[in-house]
């Protein structure tokens, strides 16, 4: 039955179903609510936990990394400059292969300050060689956490999983939580074969001369990309116990025969889902929520984008200098088709501005009714608030 | 049983009975102060423990991939974050209900400067850690820079002397009255002139529940200047001049100090060490910083009451000395 | 969809309001999503919220721009530039006063209630939000009374809960019940 939740209570209660042995945390908006309501668990006695406080980023994921190695499950949560403070150590304990699983609850980056919502943040260590998964909705946040515990020790590496701040984070809704049985049933308790035992002394984390040192890289990135199998296999045994799919890699929706792609990543999904189902006088479009960025599901992507003409990326964040972060990459992948589309890359919604039904018409008539060259934008921006000059 | 002969030393080796957690064989300098105090430390803690370590030299000597010289379970993760490495063992090793200990290791970078956020925070929440700085005084690993740690007017190279400086012009960070106001159970300074007080520190520590940090003074030759053979020698000077004081406290409280019997002047151990040669020039700053270096080790020995009453068995001349009755200090 | 945007300031308990109302629709069996206009600000300053009510999942997350009613819990913010912001065009107004008013001379009609009085009565606290959310849902008959005081009952126990429960009695009666139905249900909630 649907709970009344917001997304943050119901995440942390589902933290809690996964049994984390160590949680540690430093507190940044909008990952707040999260850590406060698994702190309130461990302090009713709910949650048999160590709950760490600690004094950064840096430490929180520290923490998780000791905590992990010492044979412990470990979770981290944090934002928007917390990711960035916690990156040395993000993609220490990727290249460590050390599982765990972290909420990011995205925002932008500073400066100037902005609290809200973007994915700036998670975007900025795309390459840290974390897996990545965007929710599109708070269901899909508590399905995909108790996933990726799952994914992440099975396949060795931790995952990060991406909820937009606020708009997911603060929003509440009727939401279904699985139950301990559920969980318990799908999630084996936490082993993680390289764990530092004094019974069987290893060192990790040793010093990697050049002869050895592109090996490493390349078994991680093997492991990364073996591991969309291990991405699918989850939702879809997860599906099987709770009758719900996140849509594995990524999921096509919408309009199976429009001619017109919108692929995105996160919560905005909805609103366009809304908005072309409302005005039966728009153009149609297929919808491609790109679940899994990292690994990135190329040739799922392809499949995905066979009969398109014309395929919107929408991100959340920007190369600035460059423009897209994630069109460029499709771009690349799509390039391998017989007829691949043309790919068009906006951003929009950046530090939080909202995101109203009337995006949907911007990004039709901007790349159908407009003789606009593919390439990058800020569709939302409004440069004529800007000096002459800036615009 | 087959005897092995007792003339190879590995044999030998092989029956000694101490616990080593650092295996010989590493790839640490000759003379190298860190070693060998890390190889009393682990000695002394034994082989229940799990360490984290700071990037620094100890981590690079010891585990050039695929080798370790570590008979200990063993993690480097990054630069700052040993603290927090160590307090997420514990906190996970607390859960599980485990009584193996935890051990962080950094060297004076890793403890006073970049680790030092993580170290407080720590040691603020009492996790049963023992910290331990191996305190080289400078940023060895990456070729002889300044650190926190680094004393006053010492060469290093990024507080070269020249025209207009005399080498490092602050002054080394009183690190244990950091530590100190965090009143954590016990905090102690050790040096590798005095390894029987060393390993009797370890074991204090470890016998104290929550936060623990101890501070061994480790000579570099390479970052200091001198020959390796006098390492010990360059190390016990430090005592004996009253430049690094040997001292234990409490919750904050001084409880112990190592007595110097005869304390000696500082130029005695400076002049070893090329990284003050700069001091004995015939120049009016040399001596001026001289006098200053003298006046911090009064200072210190006055600040400690270092000064011994006399022969005690137990200071900077009998602390490591065998005994008649074989009564040793530890 | 229903829309309804909820004004306040800071320390109000604006969000609250917001959740105890999407919780009450939900907890009824409806779909229901509900949001704060995210800010920084700290306690006094200006803020907003959002309920979406259908009878159908929402997918939508955007703010709600062109509300249904509007629940304002500061008279002083009916000055507020873009308070009333797209209210619709039959559309309503509830806010906190001195007295019940009901003013249906313009487009839109504003009902004014002493639902802080109410509050310091009934629980000692200058928090309007409860008592107007009791005069919401009777003037709109978008769910029972009784689904408000269950929403209650998740965050407050005992005493308090009770004092609450007796607040939103006496809040209900001081309005016409039902006077709202036609433009709640009309709407297609």
């Amino acid at each position: 039955m649907a709970l009344a939740l917001e997304g943050s209570q119901a995440l942390a209660r589902t933290i809690a179903l996964c049994r984390p042995q160590v949680v540690a945390a430093y507190p940044i908006t909008p990952q707040t609510h999260i850590v406060e309501g698994i702190a309130k668990l461990v302090a009713d006695g709910a949650l048999d936990c160590e709950m760490v406080s600690v004094e950064s980023e840096h430490s929180a994921a520290s923490v998780a990394l000791g905590a992990a190695v010492a044979g412990s499950r470990a979770y981290t949560a944090s934002a928007s400059q917390g990711i960035l403070l916690m990156a040395e150590v993000l993609f220490d304990i990727a290249g460590l292969r050390i599982p765990l699983v972290m909420t990011c609850a995205n925002r932008a980056l500073s400066g100037p300050l902005n609290i809200w919502n973007d994915q700036q943040d998670s975007m900025a260590v795309r390459d840290a060689g974390w897996i990545q998964l965007y929710c599109a909705t708070n269901q899909e946040a508590i399905d995909t956490t108790v996933q990726a515990f799952r994914i992440a020790e099975r396949c060795e590496l931790p995952v990060m999983v991406c909820v937009d701040g606020f708009t997911l984070t603060h929003t509440l809704e009727p939401l279904d939580l699985p139950s301990a049985e559920q969980v318990d049933g799908f999630l084996p308790a936490y082993r993680f074969r390289h764990g530092l035992d004094p019974a069987d002394p290893r060192s990790l984390g040793t010093l990697v001369a050049p002869e050895h040192f592109s090996e490493v890289r390349h078994a991680h990135h093997q492991a990364l990309m073996r591991a969309q199998t291990e991405i699918e296999q989850a939702d879809s045994d997860w599906a099987a116990v709770v009758g719900r799919h996140c849509g594995g890699l990524l999921e096509v929706r919408g309009d199976p025969q429009a001619r017109l792609g919108i692929l995105t990543l996160g919560s905005v999904l909805g609103t366009l889902e809304d908005a072309m189902d409302n005005d039966p006088s728009l153009p149609r479009a297929r919808f491609i929520k790109l679940r899994s960025y990292r690994p990135f599901p190329a040739r799922a992507l392809r499949e995905a984008c066979a009969g398109l003409d014309t395929l919107i990326v929408l991100e959340r964040a920007l190369s600035p200098g460059a423009g897209g972060i994630v069109g460029p990459e499709v771009q690349t992948a799509v390039i391998g088709m017989e007829a691949p589309p043309r790919v068009h890359n906006f951003a929009a919604g950046l530090g939080g501005r909202d995101l109203s039904l009337d995006l949907y018409q911007r990004l039709v008539d901007a790349v159908l009714n407009e003789a606009r060259p593919e390439g990058f934008a800020i569709i939302d921006a409004d440069p004529s608030l800007l000096p002459e000059a800036d615009r | 049983m087959n005897e092995q002969p007792l003339q190879s030393l590995d044999a030998l080796r092989a029956r000694q009975p101490r616990f080593r957690g650092l295996e010989s064989g590493h790839r640490a300098c000759q003379g190298c102060g860190e070693a060998l105090a890390a190889r009393l430390a682990t000695e002394a803690a034994g082989p229940d423990v799990v360490i984290a370590n700071a990037t620094g030299c100890l981590e690079v000597f010891t585990t050039p991939w695929p080798q370790s010289a570590w008979r200990l379970p063993w993690i480097h993760s990054v630069f700052g974050n040993v603290a927090a490495v160590a307090a997420g063992m514990e906190a996970a090793l607390k859960q599980q209900g485990r009584a193996t200990q935890v051990l962080a290791f950094a060297g004076d970078g890793g403890t006073f400067d970049i680790g030092f956020q993580a170290l407080s925070g720590m040691m603020e929440r009492g996790h049963n850690v023992l910290f331990i700085c191996f305190d080289n005084e400078a940023y060895m690993n990456t070729g002889v820079q300044r650190s926190g740690s680094t004393p006053h007017a010492a060469m290093t190279t990024t507080s070269p002397p020249g025209a207009v400086r005399m080498g490092k012009r602050h002054m080394k960070k009183d690190i244990l009255s950091i530590i100190a106001a965090h009143h954590i159970p016990y905090a102690a300074t050790a040096s590798v002139a005095y390894p029987s007080d060393l390993r009797n520190k370890v074991r204090r520590a470890m016998d104290t529940e929550g936060a623990s940090f101890l501070q061994i003074h480790s000579p570099c030759p390479l970052g200091w200047g001198h020959d390796g053979s006098l390492t010990i020698e360059v190390a016990r000077l430090a005592v004996q001049t009253g430049l690094f004081p040997i001292i234990e406290m409490e919750r904050g409280e001084l409880i112990g100090t190592l007595p110097i019997r005869d304390p000696k002047p500082v130029s005695e151990y400076l002049k070893l060490q090329n990284r003050f040669r700069h001091l004995f020039a015939d120049a009016y700053r040399a001596r001026k910083e001289l006098e200053h270096l003298q006046a911090i080790a009064n200072r210190n020995i006055e600040r400690f009451e270092l000064r011994g009453v006399g022969i005690e068995k137990y200071d900077t001349e009998g602390a490591d000395t065998v005994h008649r009755g074989g009564d040793r200090w530890a | 969809m229903l829309e309804i945007r909820i004004h306040g300031r800071g320390g109000q308990g604006n969000v609250v309001a917001a959740y105890l109302l999407a919780a009450a629709a939900i907890d009824g069996g409806r779909y229901a999503q509900a949001f704060p206009a995210f800010g920084a600000e700290r306690r006094g300053a200006p803020v907003a919220a959002f309920v979406r009510i259908d009878e159908q999942p929402i997918r939508r997350r955007c703010q709600v721009r062109e509300p249904s009613f509007l629940i304002v819990q500061d008279p002083a913010l009916m000055d507020v530039a873009g308070t009333l912001a797209g209210l619709r065009s039959h559309g309503t107004i509830l806010v906190d006063g001195a007295e019940t008013v009901i003013d249906d001379s313009g487009d839109n009609e504003i009902i004014t209630m002493p639902a802080t009085r109410l509050a310091m009565e009934h629980i000692g606290r200058p928090v309007p939000n409860t008592a107007l959310l009791a005069a919401f849902i009777t003037l709109t008959e978008l769910m029972p009374l009784s689904a408000l005081v269950d929403a209650l009952a998740e965050r407050f126990k005992g005493p308090v809960l009770e004092k609450n429960r007796k607040l939103v009695e006496a809040a209900a009666a001081t309005i016409e019940a039902g006077r709202w139905r036609e433009v709640a249900h009309g709407v297609g909630a």
